[in-house]
């Protein structure tokens, strides 16, 4: 059945998106590591995030299925708000 | 009939009518079988689009004062909760995953199971809140507020903004919740879903930024 099939993707993807918290609170709690550790953890956790984001967007806004051009200036936020912020976190 | 805003209320009688991508398959409302060019009201987006791009401002100018006072920030992060953040992360995120699935069942005609869904959202948001507010009051009751320095004060009004989020977004649930108990058919019942569904999405995501930006990146 499609719907069950809908609703079976929707959890799997609210899976994945907890998993990645999971490892974001990991990456981001890296105590007593060095300074590049930290670092690194950061952002990668930042970059996480904005995966995480996507898939909210596409999955369960519908952007994936919606008018292209919506779909393109949010994915085009992603990129430009995730790189400007990772880009700023690692220059500051 | 009820009356809402004009953006609601006018758009069906100034859009030509779409036609169906597919045919109608039973145990359907009728407009399931529409192509989805923009969930909701493709005004809203202006308005989400917007929304984000603020937060995206407010999130660089935290990590500009961050440059200028690295030892500062890095000591008042020390402060926050990192668990509190993370499961507010996993709360948004199930409340989210009801509300994508409340918007399935109410295009399934499955009314009480998609009002059940939205309940479980207004619930995570609940929980959502009351985490906040322990967050909130252990700051405060150490003396940190919005004056005790830059971080705590874009902590405070970045968490204070998005809360402000939350408790729109709730709203829109309770708006949503209505709706979906109609019978089939009567009023702009997809514009409406939609659009409440939308805006919580965004909450969510915005919640999923916030995170790592404020707990991990003033280190």
């Amino acid at each position: 059945m499609t719907k069950l099939r809908d609703t079976r993707r929707l959890v799997l993807v609210w899976t994945a998106l907890v998993a990645a918290t999971v490892l974001s609170w990991i990456l981001g709690t890296s105590h007593g590591a060095s300074t590049d550790a930290v670092q690194l953890g950061t952002t990668l956790a930042l970059g996480v995030a904005f995966i995480k984001v996507r898939y909210v967007g596409l999955e369960f806004m519908e952007l994936r299925a919606a008018h292209p051009a919506l779909r393109w200036v949010f994915e085009g936020w992603i990129i430009a708000a995730g790189s400007a912020l990772i880009v700023l976190y690692l220059t500051g | 009939m009820r009356e809402y805003p004009a953006f609601i209320r006018d758009v069906p009688a100034t859009r030509p009518p779409v036609p169906l991508a597919r045919p109608v398959a039973r145990g359907e409302r009728p407009d399931a079988a529409r192509p989805q060019s923009v969930p909701g009201e493709p005004g809203l987006w202006v308005l989400l689009l917007g929304d984000m791009t603020v937060f995206t401002l407010f999130f660089g100018a935290f990590l500009l004062g961050r440059a200028e006072h690295p030892g500062r920030f890095a000591a008042s992060r020390e402060h926050l909760t990192v668990a509190l953040g993370a499961l507010n992360t996993i709360v948004l995120l199930t409340s989210s995953l009801c509300v994508a699935l409340a918007v399935r069942a109410h295009r399934d005609l499955r009314p009480r199971t998609a009002a059940r869904l939205i309940d479980g959202a207004e619930f995570s948001a609940l929980v959502f809140v009351a985490l906040k507010a322990v967050e909130w009051g252990g700051l405060l009751h150490d003396d940190l507020t919005p004056s005790t320095g830059a971080f705590f004060m874009f902590y405070f009004v970045i968490t204070g903004v998005h809360l402000l989020h939350v408790i729109i977004g709730t709203g829109g649930l309770l708006v949503m919740r209505r709706t979906v108990l109609r019978p089939a058919g009567e009023g702009h019942a997809r514009l409406i879903v939609e659009s409440a569904a939308s805006y919580w999405h965004m909450v969510d995501l915005l919640w999923i930024v916030i995170f790592p930006l404020l707990y991990f990146a003033a280190t």
